[in-house]
């Protein structure tokens, strides 16, 4: 067990390294940093002070460790675009999408469970094969149209919900949250939505399957020999075994959802760290990709460490031969 | 696609022509019996077919400046245009291009993305995991570590990241030009793990069988052993996934190019066109809007359909 977790941290650890070194590698070989900060008028003398400056007369590995240094706290240097630090900008914008990557994971956790026990139960009703045709049509429909069609129907058409912008926002020490005000919760329901519908369809399905799956085991027959009433069954018996792979595969999607706010945020100009991403491809902006980038891989690697952990935890049964078998 | 898996059942008798054993296999009977298949795969071929032959089917040049008429701006579908009485099946966009038109050369370009996409991950996917099975070793782990550590991002953001890189490689007066090829790169290098996960697995079991004994016995070397003995047994699962990464090819090149970082303006994909039209969905003028997003979604979705059933006819064990 141990040993597992052990293996487990060094391998997240490797994995931060190799992000860590192509992000450096983008700063250090697409277009000139140099180029980038001085203007047209410079003497050579300003350019091999400020390559000196930089550190960039010494060895790429000194390089490379100066940069992790740097990373390690948050110093990434300044946006080519905004001449501002690039670690103000993403502090600056990340409630916003932390807002909206919570919303729409409670709203894909809490749906997608509630419609996959919905479909599993009624498994021949009309209803339950409506919602799974739907979510067939849902998975191949990209995050962007869904986005679209929400604007036409709520924004154009009935005109009930805002099309862009988070509406109305408070500032709470450093955290800008638009959940106080009526018009940031209205603005965060349309992104919330598009956001979350892929997730909800995943998680809906995997429920479905998984709860199938137990509600042909013999200890439910045996609880329905007893007796006992279909809710309980249902609710007590075959939901409990039904969550654990449903919580992690929830935590791994965790990791899309904040990938995937890229797609919502530029629909919706939700003024969130994706649609600064965006922009800053769009500019080669790569001090704020590279931030971006190891921002989104310490997120991403501590989720996949944390729900590795947790699987550990929740159930037994694969304690064995996790730490017998390989990967 | 269609003389992959012959069935083993067939009698050797009158030697039927081959056509008409290709007809009566298990594979196409199973297609003869899936309605769902049919219908998608109809849907498939019209659209390419419509893609590859855009020059001819297309009323118009949308990117030859001198057929456009600003005036015909804004027609809406099946109208005559108020100026110059000229209609459009599917009307004009602000520009006065046909949208028709411009929807068949943005499929042609979505399409060829998508597949040269899927090729180029396949050959990556292929190769390595072929290597890695095979070989095993220092040079698996490394391949497979690799694979690991880029599955841990959700492919589209390290198609946005390749993009972005290869964006600030190429100088800026060539960019547009080398847009598309630069989205083949970014989607094709974004996807190569699935295939290079699933020939390992095939592969690992294959390298054990007989054939590949008697093979090394006689003396064959390692890559003729890869390429000419093990790589026929691992296609199966790997058109499969091609298939699938297909669809999703075709959405990631959309959804790149929906966000602007894709297909440039000039040479419009379906994304481009969704992109554009969304700035006319305030002002009324729908038709630059929903008949491109419409074309994306019966592609994406026909293609998904069949890759779904390829999956169950070339697996029986998975239904």
């Amino acid at each position: 067990m141990l040993a597992y977790i052990i293996r487990r941290v060094a391998q997240s650890a490797l994995v931060l390294l190799v992000v860590g070194l192509v992000a450096f590698a983008m700063f250090r070989f697409v277009g000139d940093p140099i180029e980038n900060m001085l203007g047209q008028e410079r003497t050579m003398e300003d350019v091999e002070r400020l390559r000196e400056n930089l550190g960039l007369d010494q060895p790429f590995v000194v390089q490379y460790y100066k940069f992790l240094e740097n990373a390690v706290q948050g110093n990434f240097g300044l946006s080519y675009r905004q001449g501002r630090p690039v670690a103000d900008i993403l502090l600056e914008r990340l409630p916003a999408t932390l807002e909206l990557a919570f919303v729409s994971g409670l709203l894909a956790l809490l749906g997608g469970i509630a419609l996959g026990i919905f479909t599993a139960i009624r498994k021949r009703g009309v209803t339950a094969n409506i919602i799974m045709t739907a979510s067939l049509i849902g998975v191949s429909l990209p995050t962007f149209l869904i986005g679209i069609l929400l604007i036409y129907v709520f924004s154009v058409e009935l005109g009930w919900l805002p099309s862009f912008g988070r509406g109305q926002t408070v500032q709470i020490g450093g955290w800008s949250t638009g959940f106080l005000t009526q018009s940031g919760l209205q603005a965060l329901v349309l992104p919330a939505i598009t956001l979350g519908l892929y997730q909800m369809t995943l998680i809906m399905r995997l429920v479905r399957t998984e709860m199938l799956e137990v509600l042909r085991m013999d200890y439910i027959r045996f609880a329905r020999a007893r007796g006992i009433k279909d809710r309980a069954i249902n609710f007590r018996h075959a939901l409990k075994n039904t969550l654990v792979p449903v919580i992690t595969i929830t935590g791994l999607q965790l990791g899309s959802i904040i990938a995937f706010a890229i797609i919502t945020e530029t629909v919706f100009q939700w003024p969130g760290v994706g649609l600064l991403f965006i922009n800053a491809v769009q500019f080669v902006d790569i001090p704020v990709m590279a931030a971006y980038l190891m921002m989104i891989s310490v997120m991403f690697v501590s989720i996949n460490l944390i729900v590795d952990m947790l699987y550990f935890a929740i159930d037994p049964r694969l304690r064995v031969d996790r730490t017998a078998g390989g990967h | 696609m269609t003389d992959a898996p012959l069935s083993e059942t067939q009698v050797s008798a009158p030697a039927p022509s081959r056509i008409k054993r290709i007809w009566e296999s298990d594979f196409m009977w199973s297609f003869r019996h899936a309605p769902v298949a049919i219908v998608s795969a109809i849907v498939v071929l019209v659209l390419v077919l419509a893609a590859v032959f855009a020059p001819l089917i297309a009323p118009f040049d949308p990117f030859n400046p001198a057929t456009l008429n600003l005036m015909n701006g804004f027609t809406p579908p099946g109208e005559a245009n108020a100026f110059t009485g000229d209609t459009f099946f599917l009307g004009t966009d602000d520009q006065g291009r046909d949208v028709f038109s411009t929807i068949l050369y943005g499929m042609r370009i979505s399409l060829f993305v998508g597949f040269s996409a899927v090729l180029l991950a396949m050959l990556i996917g292929v190769t390595l995991g072929l290597i890695a099975g095979y070989l095993g070793g220092w040079t698996e782990s490394i391949i497979m570590r690799i694979a690991d550590v880029q599955l841990t991002f959700p492919s589209i953001l390290v198609a946005m990241l390749i993009f972005g890189i290869a964006k600030g490689v190429t100088p800026a007066e060539y960019r547009d030009q080398m847009a598309i090829w630069v989205l083949i790169l970014a989607i094709g290098l974004s996807d190569w793990v699935q295939f290079a996960r699933v020939v390992r697995g095939t592969t690992l079991v294959e390298k054990n069988k007989e054939y590949v004994q008697a093979a090394k016995l006689i003396g064959r070397s390692r890559f003729s052993i890869m390429l000419r003995h093990i790589l026929p047994n691992v296609l199966n699962p790997v058109l499969v996934i091609a298939t699938i990464s297909l669809a999703l090819a075709i959405i990631a090149e959309a959804t790149l190019s929906f966000l602007g970082v894709g297909a440039p303006p000039t040479k419009p994909s379906l994304g481009t066109l969704i992109r554009i039209g969304q700035e006319f969905m305030f002002s009324g003028e729908w038709w630059i809007l929903l008949f491109p997003a419409a074309t994306l979604l019966a592609l994406a979705l026909s293609i998904n359909l069949l890759g779904d059933w390829l999956r169950d006819a070339l697996n029986p064990r998975l239904r």
